[in-house]
């Protein structure tokens, strides 16, 4: 057993287990802090899988800027605590077809991606994903979804204040 | 390692537990919480294809996946607290007026 | 040039359109002006027609008109918008447009003060353009356009008093027949065209010679454009309008219901002979039809009291004899009798209008204008008449004289014709000579009776005490009339047989019948002394209005035919009936448990499905959630499936 496998072991309980405890928190800051938790566990395999420029920014603007936002967001509505989860009567199905569903969608993804891609072998050659790299590949290949993508940035600043805004 | 396979799965379980969440949970907050666990499963799907195939492509979309999730979670976190000021909830299953 | 030739439909129509625009401001006076002026230039285009067909040369029947319209092309059927100017032609348009003056000119006197004046001339006009159409067409789908267009104004004019429900039941009466019979000459029509590929005449008569005789799908053409003539011409089964139709105003009655649009089902029949000479079987139909026809309404004109209706018998009656003479192949005789029937029929008309309109003369004098209020007695029924000879002395002539004319006595125009037919019968089938002799006697015998109790004897009446002699504009067309009625005979005189000759191109070369002197001299003898048994029986009969008729001493018999066979009664109890109970039906059950079943079950079961469907719609985001992610595992079942099937 590799080094590496068994880093991926421990990240993946981690992982999983954080995952659990977000479902699970009956408040909601704990369940952004779980969260977190997830993100950076991912941020870690990002670098085992060659890719450390989107290991940084997991940790930056995920794990840092969004998660920061949502923190901020229930803090200030003073919605932390989460109050019995009780299912409306109409949706008692809701919680058993779900769970059920999940399941289901779990074996069919598993199948389908672990049968028919996972099994392939790793590229022999690794590829150079600095921040040059990237940067190259976006201005040039990309540059068209990424000016797009500047103008859905814009809209969503201006969608939230304008949202926000009182009347 | 030789190949991604342990990773497509951790993304599979990562992106169940996360519709799960979706579906079960009646905040707000944690549904978005869910929908973010849901997205970085994906991410982590491309990064692993990405590494696999030798291509730099895959992470090119998460770059965009994660631009896509910082805007929606600004728009979604703002359509909260607007719903919060009127209804001082963020249940979402109060929120039924649309019904048929 | 072509202009010219067909601008005896468009006189009419532009008389048409300056009375519908400009009617209001023009006048009485101006409007009939206009209106008959539009018919006379009409008629001097007709004969001027008439007479280069005379001058055309040997060999050729039709002048060579071609307008260069195509009318209708659609994949192999190609109907032209062409004009078919031969003598048969030319004959009709002479009799449509010159009758069809006199009663214009006519009308202005008879409908003077009608509320309706303007439109009256109107539809005169129409009438008399569409049934030029009728006349000149070169092919049967432009002759069926005219036809249904002389059917629609019969139908306006017939209506023409609508404020009286009565008018206007009758009006539809006729429509409602006459589409029996338009759907037979539309059946007809398309049957010709399966059969020949065309619809222009002289295609369709060239080639008919390569079916034989008695082929079934030409009989079945001609049994079938029988049917379209005995609507139009008004033949058992199809009369029951004609009587009725007497709603109208009597010029109308004179012009339409007499002269003219009645006769189309013979000039029909006699423009289709190449059809019917190829069908014996159909002939023979046609000819014991037209001798049905006439005997029956003979016997139920002996009957009327209505002088409008009696004279209306008399025209089915007249037109069984044309009928049955162009079943017997007597074509000539057909149209002779036609023409001199279109004569003395509208002369009769009109003077009947006449009376009618002296008659009204007491009340017009206190009330004005007629039509549209209660007469106080019926100035139609001849039983209020009596002793109108003294007080309307020109209507009372040319009355006479239409009346012999119509009973058959020599040397007046029906003795001609009439005979013409009659010996053609006596030659060709006894049982339709049988039927037309006994006709003719009743022919003979409902005149005289006519004659005797309008004119002679005491007014039985104050109105018929009063009445007054019309206004020149009335008497003169009588009178112009009457001359013609007299001496119409010399048209195809026996031994000379102008009309014979004339109509030989397009006819053919009719073996002339030989005048036989023993029939005429024998019909003469029966018809005066049916005459003279009129006279002896009415001359005393009406000394009072509500004297019993001297023929109701037959008992039920008169009942019988006084309500004309009870054909009407019958069509009204019986095929009304289960029309109606068919109707009734359709409505009732099919259409309400039916279609409107099946209409409103589609909606309900929406309306239930949808009920159970917005079941699915709770509003809670969760469940569409819910409901997104089955659709999720579905499909990517499906692709894990498709591909392991790979």
């Amino acid at each position: 057993m590799s080094g590496e496998l068994i880093v991926f072991i421990v990240l993946a309980i981690i992982s999983v287990a954080a995952a659990t405890g977000l479902l699970t928190s009956r408040n909601a800051v704990y369940a952004a802090l779980f969260l977190i938790i997830n993100f950076a566990t991912v941020a870690v395999m990002y670098l085992m899988l060659n890719a450390p420029f989107l290991a940084i920014i997991q940790i930056s603007v995920y794990a840092g800027a969004i998660m920061v936002l949502f923190l901020f967001v229930i803090m200030l509505l003073g919605a932390e605590r989460l109050n019995g989860e009780v299912l409306s009567k109409d949706l008692k199905w809701q919680r058993p077809l779900a769970g059920g569903l999940g399941v289901l969608l779990l074996i069919q993804a598993a199948y389908v991606f672990v049968s028919r891609f996972g099994a392939s072998p790793v590229a022999p050659d690794l590829i150079k994903s600095g921040p040059m790299e990237i940067g190259m590949k976006l201005f040039n290949s990309y540059l068209l979804p990424f000016e797009v993508t500047s103008v859905l940035l814009l809209v969503a600043i201006i969608g939230a204040v304008v949202l926000t805004r009182e009347k | 390692m030789n190949t991604i396979s342990p990773y497509i799965l951790l993304s599979a379980v990562l992106f169940t537990m996360g519709v799960i969440g979706f579906l079960t949970r009646r905040n707000a907050i944690m549904i978005f919480m869910s929908v973010e666990l849901m997205l970085n499963s994906a991410n982590l799907a491309f990064v692993a294809f990405a590494h696999q195939w030798g291509q730099l492509d895959g992470q090119m979309f998460v770059f965009f996946v994660m631009a896509v999730a910082a805007a929606e979670v600004a728009v979604g976190l703002a359509l909260i607290v607007t719903v919060f000021r009127t209804k001082q909830s963020a249940n979402v299953d109060e929120l039924n007026q649309l019904k048929g | 040039m072509q202009l010219f030739y067909i601008s005896p439909i468009l006189f009419p129509l532009l008389g048409l359109l300056i009375n519908a625009t400009l009617g209001k401001r023009l006048g009485e006076r101006a409007i009939g002006a206009v209106a008959s002026l539009m018919v006379i230039a009409a008629f001097i285009v007709s004969a001027m027609v008439f007479s280069q067909v005379g001058a055309l040369p040997e060999g050729t029947s039709a002048i060579p008109v071609d307008l260069g319209i195509p009318w209708i092309q659609v994949g192999t059927l190609t109907v032209p918008f062409g004009l078919q100017l031969d003598a048969l032609s030319a004959t009709m348009m002479l009799i449509v447009t010159g009758v069809g003056a006199l009663i214009h000119i006519y009308s202005i006197g008879y409908m003077h003060g009608d509320p309706r004046f303007q439109r009256f001339f109107v539809y005169l006009n129409l009438f008399i353009a569409s049934m030029l159409v009728l006349v000149m067409s070169n092919n049967f789908l432009l002759m069926f356009v005219g036809w249904e267009l002389v059917g629609l104004c019969s139908y306006l004019l017939i209506g023409f008093w609508f404020n009286n429900i009565k008018n206007a039941e009758a009006g539809r009466k006729a429509f409602v027949v006459n589409r029996i019979g338009d759907v037979g000459f539309i059946l007809a029509i398309m049957a010709i065209f399966v059969a020949f590929g065309t619809l222009t005449f002289t295609d369709v008569f060239s080639k008919v010679a390569t079916f034989g005789v008695n082929a079934p799908i030409i009989v079945g053409i001609t049994l079938l454009l029988f049917v379209g003539a005995t609507g139009k011409s008004a033949q058992i089964p199809l009369f029951v309008w004609l009587p009725d139709a007497m709603a109208g105003p009597t010029p109308v009655s004179a012009l339409i219901h007499a002269a003219t649009m009645v006769t189309a089902g013979i000039y029909m029949m006699t423009r289709a002979h190449v059809l019917f000479a190829a069908a014996p079987d159909t002939q023979t139909v046609v000819a014991v039809v037209g001798a049905l026809t006439a005997f029956v309404a003979g016997s139920v004109a002996l009957t009327q009291n209505d002088i409008k209706k009696v004279l209306a018998y008399s025209t089915i009656s007249q037109l069984g004899f044309m009928v049955a003479a162009a079943g017997l192949g007597a074509y000539v005789a057909s149209v002779f009798h036609l023409a001199t029937h279109a004569f003395f029929k509208a002369l009769l008309f009109l003077a009947a209008g006449s009376v009618i309109h002296g008659m009204e003369h007491l009340s017009h004098s206190k009330h004005g204008a007629h039509g549209d209020h209660k007469e106080p007695i019926d100035p139609q029924d001849m039983r209020n008449m009596g002793g109108l000879r003294t007080k309307m002395p020109v209507t009372f002539i040319v009355f006479l004289i239409g009346s012999l004319a119509l009973a058959g006595i020599f040397p007046l125009a029906g003795f001609w014709s009439k005979d013409e037919i009659i010996v053609a019968a006596l030659s060709k089938n006894i049982l339709v000579f049988v039927l037309l002799g006994i006709t003719a006697v009743f022919t003979a015998f409902y005149v005289g009776r006519q004659l005797v109790m309008v004119f002679f004897g005491k007014p039985r009446t104050e109105d018929a005490a009063h009445a007054a002699e019309s206004s020149p504009l009335m008497t003169i067309p009588l009178i112009i009339l009457a001359v013609l009625s007299a001496i119409g005979g010399a048209l195809n005189l026996p031994g000379v047989g102008s009309l014979g000759n004339w109509l030989a191109p397009v006819l053919g070369e009719a073996e002339a019948e030989a005048f036989q002197i023993g029939v005429a001299g024998f019909f003469t003898v029966l018809s005066i002394a049916a005459l003279a048994g009129a006279w002896a029986l009415y001359r005393n009969a009406y000394a009072k209005a509500d004297d019993k008729d001297p023929l109701q001493k037959l008992g039920p018999l008169y009942t019988f035919i006084k309500r004309a066979w009870f054909i009407d009664a019958i069509y009204k109890d019986v095929v009304v009936k289960l029309f109606y109970a068919a109707c009734s039906f359709l409505a009732r059950v099919f259409d309400i448990g039916g279609i409107d079943g099946v209409v409103n079950g589609a909606g309900t079961l929406v309306q239930k499905a949808s009920g159970g469907l917005r079941k699915a719609q709770n509003g809670f985001v969760r469940s569409y959630g819910l409901m997104m992610l089955v659709g999720v595992v579905v499909i990517v079942a499906w692709f894990v499936y498709s591909a392991g099937a790979r």
